[in-house]
Formats: C-alpha cells, sequence, structure tokens
C-alpha cells in the first residue's frame, strides 16, 4: 500500500511538471535517432545477417570487417582526403572574398558599391543548380573537368557570405576605424589588423557554414568528376552504394564512415555549430 | 550670362564635387580596386554571367556535340509544356514542396515551443542534441540508410509495419508511395534544423509579455496565438522562404534512392534537377537543360516574392 501511494505521488509530480512534454517528446525523439542508430548497428554486422528476417537490433556476432574491407574495396580514404581539400580551400577563399567585399560594402560610403551590393544580395535565392550549365560549360573551356580547381570554382565567393559579413562589419563603430585612417594607417592593414580581428566570431561561424555546405555539395562534384580518383566522399558513397547494395553490411559501414567525421566534429564543437546555424542560417551558396 | 552659367559656376558642379571626395578617400579607392576588384570579377564570371547564359542559352537548340547552335526562340519551352516527363517532374516538385515545407516547419515550431522552457534535469538539451543529429550528415549516407530501411524484401519499416498489419510494399519502387517515402526521409534531416531557428526567436521575446497575459488571464492557447506566433513572424517567413528554396532544388536523396546504375526514364521519382540533370548532362541537350534551369529560378524568385507579401510582419 504505501509504496503504491509513493509511486503515484511521483507520477502525478512527473505529469504536473514536464511528463506530457516527456509523452510527446521522447516518441519523437526515439524516431529520429533511430536510422543514425539503425546505420551504425548494420555496420557492424556480418552480411548473413543484415539480411536476417525477422530483422534484428543489436548484431549478434559484432564485426569490424565491414569497415576493413570498405577501405579496402573502395579508396574512401582518398575521397576523404578530396573532400577535405575542396572543403578547405573553398572555405579560406569564401572567408578571404566575404571579409574583404563586407568590409568595403560596410565602411566605405558611395551609392555605386550599393548598388554593386544590392545585386550581389539579388542572387543569394538564386539557386546553383539553375545557372550551373554555363559554369560547367566555362570549366570544360579551362580545361579543369575532373580538377581541383575546376571542383572549387564555383565555391570561391558566396554571396551571403558577403552580405553576412557587412553586418558584422558595419556594427564596428566608425570612430575606431577614422582614429586608424587619421593615424596613417593604410585601408589594407585597417582590414587585416582591426576588422578582421574584431570578427573573429561572426569569422568562425561563417567558416563552418562554408565548410559544411561545400562538404555536402552534391550536383557540381556529380558533373564534374569522371574519374574515381576526383570523387568527393558524397559522390564516392553514392556510386559505392549502387554497385554494392547487395552487401548492406558494406554499404552501411561505408555510410558511417561518410558520416562519422561531421559527427565527431558535431561532438566536439557542438555549441560553435549550433551558433554557427542561428547566426548564418541560410542554405545553399 | 545666363542665370543657370551663374549659378554653376558659383557653386563646385557636380564632377568638381564628386572629383574632390575620390581624391580626398583615394586610399579607400585603392582598396576597392585592388580587393573589390577581384571579387566583383569573380562574382560576374561564375554567377552573373552564367545566370544570363542560361537565359540565353535556353533560347538555342544548344547541344555539346553539335557546333551549329540555331536560335529557336521559345521552342524549348514550348517542348518543355508538352514534355510529360518534365511535367511530371514539375508535379512532383511541387508536390514535394507543398508537403515538406508545411510539415516541417510546423513540427520543428512544436518541437521549439516544447523545448523552450526548461525541464527537470537539463533534460530538454538532450533532446535538442538529438533532434539536431541528423542535421549533421550529409545527405548521401543518410539517403543510403533510409534506402535500406525502406528495402522491400528485408527492410525494418516493412517488418515494423507488418505489426500493424500492413502488407509488405516497395516503398521506393511504387511509383505512387516513393515521393512520400523521400518525403518523409527529408522531413526527418530537417527538422532539428529549423527547430534550432525557431529556438532562437522564442529565446528573444521578452518573459514580460508571457507574465503579463498570465496575470490577464490568458490560457497557453492563447498566450501561443496572441504573443508566441506573432512575435514569432519575421522567424517564420525567414524559415519558409529557405525552406521553399531548398524544396524546389531537391536532388541528391531522390538520386541515390531511386536512381539505380540503371537509371531509366521510368524512374519513380523524377523532380525538376534530375530531369535537367539527365537531359544535360546524359543526353548533352544544354540548350534544353537551360531552359529547365530557368523555369527552376523563375518558380523560386516567384515564390520568394509571394512568401515576402504574404507572410511579412505587420509592423
Amino acid at each position: 500500500m504505501e509504496t503504491r501511494r509513493v509511486r503515484t505521488q511521483i507520477l502525478r509530480r512527473f505529469l504536473r511538471e514536464d511528463g506530457l512534454r516527456h509523452l510527446i517528446l521522447a516518441p519523437l525523439a526515439f524516431l529520429i535517432v533511430f536510422p543514425i542508430a539503425w546505420m551504425v548497428l548494420t555496420s557492424l554486422k556480418p552480411s548473413a545477417e543484415t539480411i536476417l528476417w525477422p530483422p534484428r537490433m543489436l548484431p549478434q556476432v559484432p564485426t569490424i570487417q565491414n569497415y576493413y574491407e570498405v577501405f579496402v574495396r573502395w579508396p574512401f580514404l582518398r575521397f576523404f582526403l578530396n573532400s577535405l581539400l575542396v572543403s578547405g580551400v573553398s572555405t579560406v577563399m569564401i572567408l578571404l572574398t566575404s571579409s574583404s567585399a563586407g568590409y568595403a560594402f560596410a565602411k566605405i560610403k558611395s551609392r555605386w558599391l550599393n548598388v554593386v551590393f544590392f545585386v550581389f544580395i539579388a542572387t543569394i535565392i538564386v539557386p546553383f543548380e539553375s545557372y550551373m550549365i554555363p559554369v560547367y560549360l566555362l570549366v570544360n573551356r579551362l580545361g579543369w573537368l575532373d580538377s581541383y580547381p575546376g571542383l572549387i570554382l564555383p565555391f570561391i565567393i558566396m554571396a551571403f557570405g558577403v552580405f553576412f559579413m557587412r553586418q558584422t562589419i558595419q556594427a564596428i563603430p566608425d570612430e575606431l576605424i577614422q582614429a586608424a585612417r587619421i593615424d596613417g594607417c593604410s585601408e589594407f592593414a585597417i582590414f587585416w589588423r582591426m576588422i578582421l580581428p574584431l570578427s573573429g566570431g561572426p569569422l568562425s561561424a561563417l567558416a563552418i557554414y562554408a565548410f559544411l555546405n561545400v562538404w555536402g555539395f552534391f550536383t557540381w562534384p556529380l558533373i564534374i568528376t569522371t574519374t574515381q580518383d576526383m570523387y568527393t566522399t558524397e559522390i564516392g558513397l553514392a556510386l559505392f552504394q549502387s554497385q554494392f547494395f547487395i552487401e548492406y553490411g558494406l554499404v552501411a559501414a561505408g555510410a558511417t564512415v561518410t558520416a562519422l567525421p561531421l559527427l565527431l566534429v558535431f561532438f566536439v564543437f557542438q555549441r560553435r555549430i549550433i551558433t554557427a546555424v542561428t547566426l548564418t542560417g541560410l542554405k545553399g551558396t | 550670362m545666363t542665370p543657370v552659367f551663374s549659378e554653376a559656376a558659383a557653386r563646385p558642379g557636380r564632377w568638381a564635387r564628386s572629383f574632390s571626395r575620390w581624391r580626398w578617400y583615394a586610399p579607400q579607392w585603392k582598396y576597392c580596386l585592388a580587393v573589390l576588384g577581384p571579387v566583383c570579377l569573380a562574382y560576374l564570371v561564375i554567377r552573373i554571367v552564367p545566370i544570363f547564359d542560361t537565359a540565353w542559352m535556353s533560347l538555342h537548340n544548344w547541344s555539346l556535340v553539335r557546333p551549329v547552335r540555331p536560335f529557336i526562340g521559345l521552342d524549348n519551352y514550348t517542348k518543355l509544356a508538352g514534355d510529360p516527363l518534365f511535367r511530371m517532374a514539375l508535379y512532383n516538385t511541387t508536390l514535394f514542396a507543398v508537403v515538406t515545407v508545411p510539415v516541417t516547419l510546423v513540427l520543428a515550431f512544436t518541437v521549439a515551443v516544447l523545448l523552450d522552457k526548461p525541464m527537470r534535469g537539463r533534460a530538454e538539451n538532450v533532446y535538442k542534441f538529438l533532434f539536431f543529429l541528423p542535421v549533421v550528415p550529409t545527405m548521401v549516407p543518410v539517403s543510403v540508410v533510409w534506402k535500406w530501411i525502406y528495402d522491400p524484401s528485408y527492410g525494418i519499416l516493412n517488418y515494423a509495419l507488418s505489426f500493424l498489419g500492413v502488407p509488405t510494399q516497395g516503398w521506393l519502387i511504387n511509383s505512387k508511395l516513393a515521393i512520400w517515402a523521400i518525403i518523409a526521409m527529408t522531413v526527418w534531416k530537417s527538422v532539428g534544423y529549423y527547430m534550432v531557428l525557431f529556438l532562437v526567436g522564442l529565446k528573444d521575446i521578452p518573459v514580460d509579455y508571457y507574465e503579463a497575459a498570465s496575470i490577464d488571464g490568458a490560457t497557453a492557447w492563447q498566450r501561443l496565438t496572441q504573443i508566441t506566433i506573432p512575435l514569432m513572424r519575421p522567424m517564420l517567413l525567414f524559415n519558409v522562404v529557405i525552406a521553399t528554396i531548398f524544396a524546389y532544388n531537391v536532388f541528391a536523396q531522390v538520386y541515390v534512392m531511386t536512381e539505380g546504375p540503371q537509371g531509366s526514364p521510368a524512374n519513380p521519382v523524377r523532380v525538376i534537377v534530375l530531369d535537367m540533370y539527365e537531359n544535360g548532362f546524359r543526353y548533352l541537350k544544354m540548350g534544353y537543360a537551360s531552359a529547365e534551369a530557368m523555369v527552376l529560378l523563375l518558380i523560386v524568385f516567384a515564390l520568394t516574392i509571394f512568401e515576402f507579401r504574404f507572410l511579412r510582419p505587420k509592423v
């Protein structure tokens, strides 16, 4: 009797406090997490277990054979390095172009600059897919098909980045810049020694955003790469899964290997990534 | 002698004034030329020119393999209007956008409202983390996982639904179901993203408003509809706009989940970008594909303008 009363009391308190919210959120959270858990668990199963019916959640004989085979049969390491290089160089370029142009638009007053800036932001909503054919032909004419410069070219500037950095730099007081000018500082020095260090937070947010954006880009590397050596992880995995689809443990290992670096980065920089999303909050280059 | 002339002589003319300003700010202009110049040039070459080039190409019978590219006016567009594959793509993409955008945003908003107030043991942070988890990996690996979940013979979805008495379905093979399967997967992937954005908006609403409303006897529902939703309007507009743009560009998940190595015109889910990709890069009909690109661009433009008109916060 006594324990039963205590139990109903606990239940009542649970429902009064945030039990209702848990009741709605917990099933949703389960649905959200399940596919990712399923991917990792499947990757640990030997191939006979992946086609077991009824399917089992946990691997009975966990194995890392799939991971070993993924790297042997398919050059995932190479794809990973390709992605890293393309995203890394693009991010540096985007940071440079966005912040230097953003400074000009924010602090140099001119009607003409306003017009140019307006043209920049007008193209933010233009999807890349709608003008990629001429870009492809341009890269073709330059002889950059299936090469790193070709992969990087469309990502060296980002209209949203320019807009974002202009907003950020506008918040820096004019007096500070005037003082530096009076002291004989050149505009380049002002930009390099004052503006950049003062906008470290937004710059790192833009960097995270740009990096993830380029890393996840699918259409462009799909049309521009033709040899396996140039594939990014996205393209590599997409073609890998269509080739080995029957061996599902292997495909799941490939997917895990592709997703893992980003998940790890997320675990480490959780707060920063959330800040980047909330600060930038816009998809598409 | 004329008054106009004397007035111009009395005040420095427009040209003289802008010239003196130009000289005054010479270091800034040097910076502009040196830094903004290359950026603008790059921008011109890889954004502005390609956009106009696409429009120009769409008016030509432009094939990668033929050197002669005659001007054919709007023929590509009239052909598109009668192309059953393109019409199917347009229909599917629109269906995808019309369902994905509201469902994702309503779900994300609900979750954000539920997570806005702290819970016992900081459980709200655990939920935020879990809901954001699918946003982190890119589209291809998660599409691969979902392809396996939807698998007709070994997929766990069929197994789970068998307990509810639902017969086995070929989720990605059946042309009626496939688009819905992709919609569900996309909603799953993007709820966390919009949740985070909504949470930021919710945090900006002053607590005083809710307290004042409570004192006046407002119910939780009234507080939601009278305070939260009106004040969230700008954030809502922003999210609707980006979600729509994103939805009309749907491609990676469709390509991975339905396009086999033997990708055929009988593809169960045809979307605009996929159709464009096939016409342009498989059949090399670049002029035709450019016309499709222009249609995509015009749709996105029109929808964005419409959404701004319709959802703009009333100040």
